[in-house]
């Protein structure tokens, strides 16, 4: 039978198995809104906003290992999407967004609507395409889905004229794939592999730093018997937080700009690291000039060669899929006769206690007034380190990266790499719906969550029932903390003047809102707010105006030249 | 350093535009680039001639292989390799001016290809280096325009860039 573009659009999606689709409509995009229509296995959430609808198609791949899908018109629609895909882009999200265009032969005569889409997002996808013939969607879509998922994880686009969705076309899906150029690694060299066991048993003071290549390969169960194994100190970057269990004692906590005391001084004067799906940008190892001072070898396992040898010269590189890599190395760990000696490196271990004891994450708390640090250890304790969290950017993002100890992979939701303020909420709505039963909480600034505010009325038409925790300091405290620090103290534009009410805002969209300005109050009321199961409660902490993030390595200075809260 | 990096692509519109976005996306030199179709018509060859230090050199190799639509991707320069480049050079000839000019074609083994009263249109094959050096020879107020195709490359012998 033959079949619009359009239906065969759907029919992909559902062949992909895809339960969820994120969009809002246009006029390029009616023929597929109409083919939506007509069908209920794919069901359609509708946003307020495309950037919030590609947000929470991401949210939804971060916290399943499925590829999330969005569907958005032409032009503004698509420009809308753009900040959403390339946070999706630089964190390398699987995800498919179609787009619709004007028809092919309106293209390129500055028709109502049209933006050359494949031309803008082409920086920000891993790739796309602009479907020119009816008989190609399937195949497209097909490939699509593939590349999102495969090697390196990222969004792809389908762009989709208008007049290519409404001719028609015998439908079949194909059932396999194949892209000549395209060939992701999959199993390393066992050379490589024998290499780095060597290397690994015979160091003295070992590192084991592991990023979101991990979460994305699903490996935090090899990763952490390969910990474990090994008897070695391992550290997070924020997007691996939750790859290895935060509350495990071999943990010395996240490493970077806002990392622990332990992790930087780890990092630095280690004499093996084992890097694993991680990219040493620069929020991670700051001056690599300084953290090329020490001289350490570098096992660095990535799927992606271009992330090997970037910013720092690595020693033995391991191109592989995380998971079968760290297999493999675990098996040849196995079957080696030489074993991990814990005495050899109990010196090294000694060293970082003594790092551990200066309490690089301690804060000094107050009966008065609201202290940020204290509202995520409450929230860990309330949800007993259960919930999925979501964040926005700037200081909320870096203490609930700090104090939520996260046991799992994919509970951590944030943008790491792009740092796209309006993030957490709509990525919150994408996490609800693939965890219908679980806690799912956005830890949020005031300034943050105005930027996809409007989301709160997509909550209320789907009743998702999220938990915003805002921490109110009136300040872009992030920007604050920078100007007080490298700008005199001049306070350009940071303040966060004329809020809303926002206790009557989510009233007014149909929520529950609490205002919580007592430190008392905290705990009391984040049980009320979770007790809450069918509503969505919006929280808003008045919190420290003053409270900055340590420890804190400044832009620029070396992982040892670290800035702790007691130093100031 | 001086690169000249080969690469098959995919003959499909906008393939050139990712690698052109590529370099300029991540800030890498392009000196030249030239492309076109190859025997085989779903596939271009690409010639880009670019510099940098080794680092970045790895680094153009391998994004240039990340991207979806390339093939196949070679430094033909970590190895033995031929490049050529094409320039038409129109000159004013008049007078004894003719002759010289003539002359010089013949030295440099060009040929005049177009004709005019006042005009000559020559062409020119070789390295980059040779038709710099051509340009350096004759009177340069008498260049009336230059069209450089950039260069292309192939490995020498056994050095075979193909599906």
């Amino acid at each position: 039978m033959e079949l619009t573009g359009a239906e065969i659009t759907i029919r992909c999606l559902q062949e992909e198995g895809a339960e969820y689709v994120f969009g809002y409509p246009g006029g390029a995009v009616l023929h597929i809104y109409d083919a939506l229509f007509t069908q209920d296995q794919v069901k359609h959430i509708l946003v307020r906003h495309e950037q919030a609808a590609i947000h929470a198609a991401d949210g939804y791949a971060r916290s399943t290992d499925k590829v999330g899908v969005a569907l958005v018109t032409s032009g503004p629609g698509v420009t809308n999407a753009v900040t959403g895909i390339a946070t999706a882009y630089m964190d390398s999200i699987p995800m498919v967004i179609i787009s619709g265009q004007v028809p092919t032969y309106a293209i390129g005569e500055d028709a109502f609507q049209e933006v050359d889409t494949v031309g803008i997002t082409r920086p920000c996808v891993k790739h796309n395409f602009l479907v020119k013939d009816v008989k190609e969607i399937a195949n497209t879509i097909k490939k699509a889905f593939y590349l999102a998922k495969s090697g390196r994880p990222g969004p792809v686009l389908v762009d989709i004229p208008k007049d290519i969705s409404c001719q028609k076309t015998e439908f079949s899906y194909p059932t396999s794939v194949s892209i000549r150029s395209y060939h992701p690694a999959q199993h390393s060299d066992l050379g490589q592999i024998k290499s780095a066991v060597q290397l690994l048993l015979a160091a003295k003071r070992p590192m084991i730093y592991a990023g979101g290549g991990v979460i994305l390969a699903d490996a935090s169960k090899q990763l952490t018997e390969l910990v474990r194994l090994l008897g070695f100190p391992c550290t997070n970057t924020l997007m691996g937080l939750g790859g290895y269990p935060a509350t495990d004692k071999q943990f010395v906590g996240m490493l970077g700009m806002h990392g622990t005391y332990e992790a930087n001084m780890g990092m630095q004067y280690c004499d093996v690291l084992l890097a694993v799906g991680a990219r040493f940008d620069d929020r991670v190892v700051g001056n690599v000039k300084h953290f090329n001072q020490e001289k350490r070898k570098i096992i660095h396992i990535d799927i992606d060669p271009s992330s090997i040898s970037k910013r720092v010269k690595v020693d033995l590189p391991i191109v592989g899929d995380v998971a079968h890599v760290l297999d493999d190395l675990l098996a040849e760990l196995h079957g080696s006769k030489e074993k991990p000696d814990q005495q050899a490196i109990a010196p090294w271990w000694a060293q970082i206690k003594e790092w551990r004891g200066k309490n690089s994450l301690v804060y000094k708390n107050s009966d008065e007034i609201i202290k940020p640090q204290f509202v995520i250890e409450k929230l860990y304790e309330v949800t007993q380190g259960d919930a999925f969290i979501t964040s926005d950017v700037g200081q909320h993002q870096m203490w609930a990266a700090q104090y939520y100890k996260f046991d799992k992979p994919r509970r951590w939701i944030n943008s790491g790499g792009l740092g796209t303020m309006g993030f957490g909420l709509p990525a919150a709505m994408g996490v609800q719906l693939a965890h219908p039963d679980a806690h799912v909480a956005c830890v949020t600034g005031e300034g943050s969550i105005q930027m996809c505010i409007q989301e709160l009325s997509t909550c209320k038409q789907f009743q998702l029932p999220l938990k915003i925790i805002m921490l109110n300091n009136r300040y872009l405290g992030m920007v604050r903390q920078w100007q007080q620090f490298f700008h005199g103290n001049r306070y350009a534009e940071s303040y966060m003047d004329a809020l809303p009410d926002f206790v009557k805002l989510a009233e007014a969209y149909g929520h529950v809102g609490m205002r919580i300005e007592k430190p008392s109050d905290v705990e009391p009321a984040l049980k009320e707010a979770f007790g809450r199961k069918q509503q969505l409660v919006f929280m808003d902490f008045i919190t420290d105006q003053t409270e900055n993030v340590f420890p804190m390595v400044q832009g620029g200075k070396g992982l040892s030249e670290v800035i702790l809260a007691e130093d100031l | 350093m001086r690169h000249i990096i080969s690469l098959l692509m995919e003959n499909e519109a906008g393939a050139l535009s990712r690698v052109s976005g590529l370099f300029s996306a991540r800030g890498y030199n392009i000196e030249s680039l030239t492309v076109a179709p190859t025997e085989d018509a779903t596939l271009s060859r690409m010639t880009i001639v670019t510099s940098g230090s080794d680092e970045v050199i790895e680094q153009i190799y391998k994004q240039l292989n990340k991207l979806i639509e390339v093939v196949a991707v070679m430094d033909l320069s970590e190895g033995e390799h031929l490049e050529r480049e094409l320039m038409l050079v129109k000159v004013r000839a008049v007078g004894a001016v003719r002759e010289e000019m003539k002359r010089m074609t013949d030295i440099f083994r060009g040929c005049i290809i177009d004709v005019s009263d006042k005009t000559y249109t020559i062409e020119l094959t070789g390295t980059g280096h040779k038709l710099e050096s051509f340009l350096q020879a004759i009177d340069r107020s008498l260049i009336l325009e230059t069209v450089r195709t950039g260069a292309s490359g192939i490995g020498r012998g056994d050095r075979i860039l193909k599906l």
